[in-house]
């Protein structure tokens, strides 16, 4: 009984987390990629990546936090316009090659020892270095606590009531916007893009464009998504790899790609399972087994492993709608 | 016909083995007390492990594996610290004379500017009487040629044309290594237009299994390879029979196909990590100096022989065999290949053992000529795979051998004016350049781009 008191704690702490919302945030924007538009990017940790870049750096060099946020953005569709110009007029899987290979660079360079001023290298740049510009934004009080239930949390500082409420915010507007978008003519076009990109051409619209638009945005939000991720932990390059790319292709596979919702959920059942396998490995399987640091190790394989099932056994995901894939060739 | 490649060779390879050792310590089960009396360390010039005696061994490299000379390196077990250091070949090696656990560090300020260590400067060896045990750190960086230590000259000389020479060198061994990972890419590509992202944990998996059979089970090296080969082809054949065949028979769209080998990518690479930890995993365990006129180890101009060997000989498989043309001839039209009489799904499988089998000699060499596997090894060949194949022309062959000698030489060659980390940045910012200017590759034809 213990145990599963246990177990339904850490569930309910690891879905209010900012980890859970900011992937959230970024699979939103992957799904408008891949789910709405059709567009195969494999980077999506690219845009993660520079979205915390752009923020922290700038804030360590002195900006407020409003101009980090901005230079974030711009550095996203930037980004984007540079992978979307010379591939999204060629076949789906060229924009998958570059687009892995653009985040990589991202990776690589950022963690170069020679941009170490700048970027920190791999050790990367710590939380300290920019979160204080968004914990002086808070409306709460710098000091003291707040309980709700087993959960104690600062209500400013570090891993907060405030991080945690801004995060789960985000989503919110980030979904609502995606929402709208999806009922307005652009929505139906960009879906009309994915189904059939020809007769989308045919009445006379700019498909170029319109999937430019698409990468554009979802980048945005996954740097946003970015953003969020590092302010609840650090900016360090290795931890935003291919590895959480697909991680994001599985949690938007998981709750049903071109739904609103199916990220969100995606997202949460995810985190479940891995803290579920956490509990469980801690509980019940010596660690001869498997140690508990091999459980992340254990949690990737997992992943994997459900990414190929859910391709191959439903690939509407959990809400999805199988007559709304984006599977076409 | 690998099998053959390797036989032949076989006598060649015998007198040269085992290779270098720079990696980490293997896990041996024994898990003895720590040895005791410190006086029984001695640093050696040269390792020689009798039956009393243990080794303890290794070569100190940088990013670029290039040697790294001067650096002070200590072997404890409870005592006094014995300490030596690296040799003009980055070797350095302690004779033990008690089997037992020891701990080699790294001091971090001998090593030369620009270098720091990957992985800690500490690690816990265990000696075994008899036997070597290999060792080493990862290094990060690479040193810059005119800022090393001038009195003791590293072998070769470090003018401008012989850093120039030595990285041409180290090109044309990885992009052959590569050359071998990029030809199965290719012609899975070509019969069945798949992106395979799963490809290179093959290759990390000929180079794990190479680390079971060559040094956990001490298998001769020779023999190890020739099983590691079968077993990796079989993989291939197996994968194709279990996973890729029944969803060719279901319809799967190309795309959720290569979403599917994004998954087994994922899954494999951390059952790796999994199985093996994090560390390096050597096939071989003895040491070798640079020499000849490339100024690289005698095991790497095998590595090298046997790649031009068994790449000449996959080319005539393709051009001179009714396989090869059938293989083609899927790979140009499949539905009429199929009309005119070819088992499409038995050359299909045909191509998955080959690519497979090919991805495990490349693994295994990749481990012998630069000390060891890691889980994430294939991960990251994978970002040279991809820029090898684009370049040559997907779906060519022929084209996937000059990608690969091209991205060789490119990222060896970047790290004169890059530092060493930036290499792989610069194979992928081809490929982008590449895409933009010419997708369909060097040797590729414009009807494949979409």
């Amino acid at each position: 009984m213990d145990f599963l008191a246990t177990l339904f704690t850490d569930f309910g702490a690891q879905i209010l987390s900012t980890v859970t919302a900011a992937f959230a945030i970024a699979a939103i924007g992957l799904n408008l990629h891949f789910g709405y538009t059709g567009l195969l990017n494999i980077g999506q940790a690219g845009f993660m990546l520079l979205g915390a870049y752009g923020f922290a750096i700038t804030i360590r060099f002195g900006g407020p936090f409003w101009l980090g946020v901005l230079v974030a953005i711009v550095a996203a569709v930037i980004f984007a316009l540079i992978l979307g110009l010379p591939t999204l007029k060629l076949r789906g899987y060229y924009l998958a090659i570059v687009t892995i290979a653009a985040a990589e660079i991202l990776r690589i360079v950022g963690g170069n020892q020679s941009l170490g001023p700048v970027t920190g290298g791999v050790a990367g740049i710590g939380n300290q270095v920019y979160s204080p510009a968004f914990t002086a934004l808070s409306p709460f009080p710098q000091d003291g606590s707040f309980s709700l239930g087993p959960y104690t949390y600062p209500l400013t500082v570090g891993d907060s009531w405030y991080l945690r409420i801004v995060s789960w915010i985000v989503l919110a507007l980030v979904a609502v916007l995606v929402l709208l978008l999806m009922r307005s003519p652009w929505g139906r076009t960009i879906r009309g893009i994915r189904e059939d990109e020809d007769a989308v051409r045919s009445l006379g619209k700019n498909v170029y464009l319109y999937k430019m638009q698409a990468l554009i945005l979802g980048g945005v939000i996954g740097a946003l998504g970015g953003m969020l991720f590092v302010l609840g932990t650090s900016v360090q390059p290795d931890s935003l790899g291919r590895s959480t790319t697909f991680l994001l292709y599985t949690i938007v596979l998981l709750g049903g790609a071109a739904t609103v919702f199916g990220p969100v959920l995606g997202a949460v059942l995810y985190f479940m399972v891995i803290i579920g396998l956490q509990d469980v490995v801690g509980q019940f399987v010596p660690p001869e087994i498997m140690s508990q640091q091999q459980v992340p190790q254990f949690g990737y394989i997992v992943v994997g492993i459900g990414l190929m099932l859910l391709v191959i056994f439903r690939p509407q995901g959990i809400l999805g709608n199988k007559k709304e894939l984006s599977f076409g060739d | 016909m690998l099998v053959a490649a390797l036989g032949v060779l076989s006598g060649l390879l015998l007198p040269a083995l085992p290779a270098q050792a720079s990696s980490s310590p293997t896990p041996s089960a024994s898990s003895s007390a720590a040895a005791g009396d410190s006086s029984a360390i001695r640093a050696t010039a040269t390792c020689a492990q009798t039956d009393t005696t243990a080794c303890v061994a290794g070569t100190l490299r940088d990013a670029d594996t290039n040697p790294v000379r001067g650096a002070t390196v200590t072997l404890a077990a409870g005592g006094t610290p014995v300490a030596t250091k690296t040799s003009a070949e980055g070797t350095f090696s302690f004779t033990v004379t008690a089997a037992g656990r020891y701990t080699l560090s790294l001091d971090e300020s001998t090593l030369p500017e620009g270098l720091t260590p990957g992985n800690g400067t500490e690690r816990t060896i265990t000696a075994r009487l008899g036997a070597l045990s290999p060792a080493g750190f990862a290094l990060e960086g690479a040193q810059q040629g005119g800022e090393t230590d001038p009195e003791a000259t590293p072998q070769g000389d470090t003018s401008a044309f012989g850093r120039f020479w030595n990285q041409v060198s180290l090109g044309l061994l990885l992009g052959l290594l590569l050359a071998l990972g990029a030809i199965g890419l290719s012609l899975v590509y070509g019969t069945t237009g798949l992106s395979n992202f799963a490809h290179a944990e093959q290759v990390t998996l000929g180079g794990f299994l190479g680390y079971v059979f060559a040094v956990q089970l001490g298998v001769p090296f020779v023999l190890a390879g020739v099983i590691v080969i079968v077993l990796c082809a079989l993989t291939g054949t197996v994968q194709d029979r279990l996973i890729w065949q029944p969803l060719r028979r279901r319809g799967l769209g190309l795309t959720q196909l290569m979403v599917v080998t994004i998954g087994l990518q994922l899954a494999l690479q951390y059952v790796y990590q999994f199985i093996f930890g994090g560390g390096v995993r050597p096939v071989s365990r003895t040491i070798q100096a640079n020499t000849g006129p490339l100024n690289i180890t005698p095991n790497a101009y095998i590595a090298m022989a046997i790649s031009v060997v068994v790449l000449i000989g996959v080319g005539l498989l393709l051009q001179r065999t009714r396989i090869g043309r059938a293989t083609r001839a899927v790979a140009d039209n499949r539905p009429l290949a199929a009309a005119s009489g070819i088992d499409v799904d038995r050359i299909i499988r045909l191509v998955w053992t080959i690519a497979a089998g090919l991805a495990g000699l490349a693994g295994l060499l990749y481990a012998l000529v630069y000390g060891g596997i890691a889980w994430n090894t294939g991960a990251e060949l994978l970002l040279l795979l991809f820029p090898a194949v684009t370049l040559g022309g997907f779906g060519t062959a022929f084209g996937a051998l000059v990608g690969s000698l091209v991205i060789g030489l490119v990222t060896q060659l970047s790290s004169l004016v890059l530092t060493a980390q930036l290499r792989y940045a610069s194979a992928l910012l081809i490929l982008i350049v590449v895409l933009i200017f010419r997708p369909q590759g060097i040797l590729g034809r414009r009807s494949r781009v979409g």
